[in-house]
């Protein structure tokens, strides 16, 4: 559902990516991994329409996106998250919830201030589904706490839920479990192949933790300094020299 | 007790012109906290409404309607409307194509289309004052009959009654209604908003046609009180309520609220103590004092950096 063809991104004399290219299919999780500076955010920022690519292209469900701006691309079921959290921290958790389904909520201020059957029920909707995912996610609890004083981990969920109430269908996450402790990432792993399995959404992950990504990739790419270095199960990249070699060093 | 019958006076005037700015200064706090820039043609939306409320009383004298209580719905809700108008057009003629731009751009813009409107005004109704009927007479009075007696009119009830409901409705709807929702989330992260499929636009438009609707009431209601209105009656106005949500906090409506009724108490309080030539120099001075010891004004936020 999801290719991208030699993409290049160029920052003045800088060329932070250089001929990548993958590919996403329906109902599948793939990584992105790499060293430090390696390219992997960019290739996210070009692909979520952060920035507009310099070479090549990226295609979904067959439709160029590249040099499209960001919300667009997200509202062809393209959603990301970002490496730091992103909720409105002012706002409590189920509103951070609603508030992303206010595009489906399809909003009439007049039918709003007179309080119509319609939009009462529209409205019930999108409470129902926020209830599900922060059941879903294990917040129900805090529904109506601030989400800035969530902890840290919390935050993560929460920032999950609230793409998935806009029901995408690819996910991108940035980094989803930097900053967690062990047992945290073990219920992010769990989540991530839930939404793979329960809710068909493909799912592209950025990561360093190498035990995260082995244990729950269909399939990985890795890169260095820019460049594709190899791809594959993970099996296959476990055992790949280069792989080896750029993480480990050369002996 | 005559110092207190005095104080009161004071007071309850200082409250009725307060209220009315912190209708005015929620226009400048809304725009704020959504867009980061400050509309200064907001004064001019309240002066526009205010000759739009005027127009219409007049028009409907004519027609021969009499009924005050018809009279004023009617005008305010032509003068509401009419801003609201003007609000959203200026937004979309001023303020959208430059948004995003260096911030100094839409504030030259915005610069711009307050001298536009106010020329336009004196064009289209000469730059004369106009005497604003005074729909609203008689009132209470407090105290012995041979001395000094608080009094309280009709007027000054009705402005801080409007001003109370119009205060609470934008509450409820900023905090309960769908949109309003989406408001909070725009003015926190536009850009993620805008992610999530929010129409950002819509948005903004819906803050500056709430701000210019809410300057429309104060610019019937301080019409009828001062009793006449001229091209620039928006300008004074508009910088007052612009001090006013500067000192609660620029961002913050329950801010704009707060500054403005400190805001008029001081104002009233030094015209009652020292002399009216003063009360300028102390509601400024009074800005900067709270700027100097809490720079993000009484009730906003410090905005801190996340790296």
């Amino acid at each position: 559902m999801l290719e991208v063809r030699n993409l290049s991104m160029r920052f003045g004399g800088l060329l932070a990516v250089d001929q990548v290219s993958l590919d996403v299919q329906e109902h599948e999780i793939v990584s992105i991994i790499g060293p430090n500076g390696a390219g992997k955010t960019t290739v996210f920022n070009c692909m979520s329409g952060f920035y507009r690519p310099t070479g090549g292209e990226i295609l979904f469900n067959d439709q160029p996106i590249h040099g499209k701006p960001d919300y667009k691309i997200s509202r062809l079921g393209l959603v990301r998250t970002f490496q730091h959290v992103r909720l409105f921290n002012k706002m409590t958790v189920v509103e951070n919830l609603l508030v992303a389904q206010h595009r489906h909520l399809n909003t009439n201020l007049i039918a709003g201030l007179l309080g119509s059957p319609n939009y009462r029920k529209r409205e019930q909707k999108a409470l129902d589904r926020a209830t599900y995912w922060l059941d879903r996610v294990g917040l129900l609890e805090l529904a109506n706490r601030e989400a800035g004083n969530l902890a840290y981990g919390q935050q993560r969920r929460l920032e999950i839920a609230r793409c998935m109430v806009t029901e995408p269908r690819l996910l991108m996450l940035d980094e989803p479990a930097a900053g967690l402790n062990p047992a945290e990432t073990r219920d992010l792993n769990q989540l991530i192949i839930s939404l793979k399995e329960d809710y068909n959404v493909s799912v592209v992950l950025i990561e360093h933790d190498m035990s995260l990504v082995m244990e729950i990739s269909d399939r990985i790419n890795v890169i260095n300094q820019g460049r594709p270095l190899a791809s594959g199960t993970p099996e296959e990249v476990r055992q790949n020299d280069d792989v080896i070699k750029a993480y480990l060093g050369e002996t | 007790m005559q110092d207190l019958l005095y104080f009161f006076q004071q007071l309850i005037n200082g409250l009725t012109i307060g209220s009315a700015y912190a209708l005015i200064a929620i226009g400048y706090t809304m725009v704020y906290g959504i867009i980061g820039m400050i509309n200064f043609a907001h004064g001019e939306i309240y002066m526009i409404g205010a000759y739009t409320a005027l127009i219409t009383i007049t028009g409907l004298a004519s027609l021969g309607v009499a009924w005050l209580p018809l009279v004023l719905l009617v005008a305010l809700i032509c003068a509401m409307l009419v801003s609201s108008s003007m609000g959203w057009a200026v937004e979309r003629v001023a303020y959208r194509p430059v948004r995003g731009r260096h911030r100094l751009i839409p504030l030259i813009s915005a610069i711009g289309m307050s001298i536009f409107l106010q020329n336009y005004v004196h064009l289209a109704q000469g730059s004369r004052n106009i005497g604003f009927p005074a729909l609203i007479e008689g009132g209470f009075t407090f105290g012995p009959a041979d001395s000094f007696q608080t009094s309280i009119s009709y007027m000054q009830i009705t402005i801080f009654i409007t001003t109370l409901i119009c205060m609470t409705a934008l509450s409820l709807f900023i905090s309960r209604s769908r949109t309003g929702r989406a408001c909070r989330a725009v003015s926190q992260d536009l850009g993620m908003a805008n992610l999530l499929g929010i129409d950002t636009n819509r948005i903004i438009s819906a803050t500056f046609i709430i701000g210019a609707a809410l300057a429309a009431v104060a610019g019937l209601l301080l019409g009828m009180y001062y009793g006449s209105i001229d091209p620039l009656f928006g300008f004074i106005a508009g910088l007052k309520a612009f001090t006013a949500a500067v000192l609660g906090g620029i961002g913050s409506i329950p801010g704009a609220m707060l500054g403005g009724l400190i805001l008029g108490v001081s104002e009233s309080m030094t015209s009652g103590y020292l002399s009216g030539e003063y009360k300028d120099v102390v509601s400024f001075g009074l800005l900067i004092l709270i700027l100097l010891f809490k720079p993000t004004g009484l009730l906003g936020k410090p905005e801190v950096e996340k790296i």
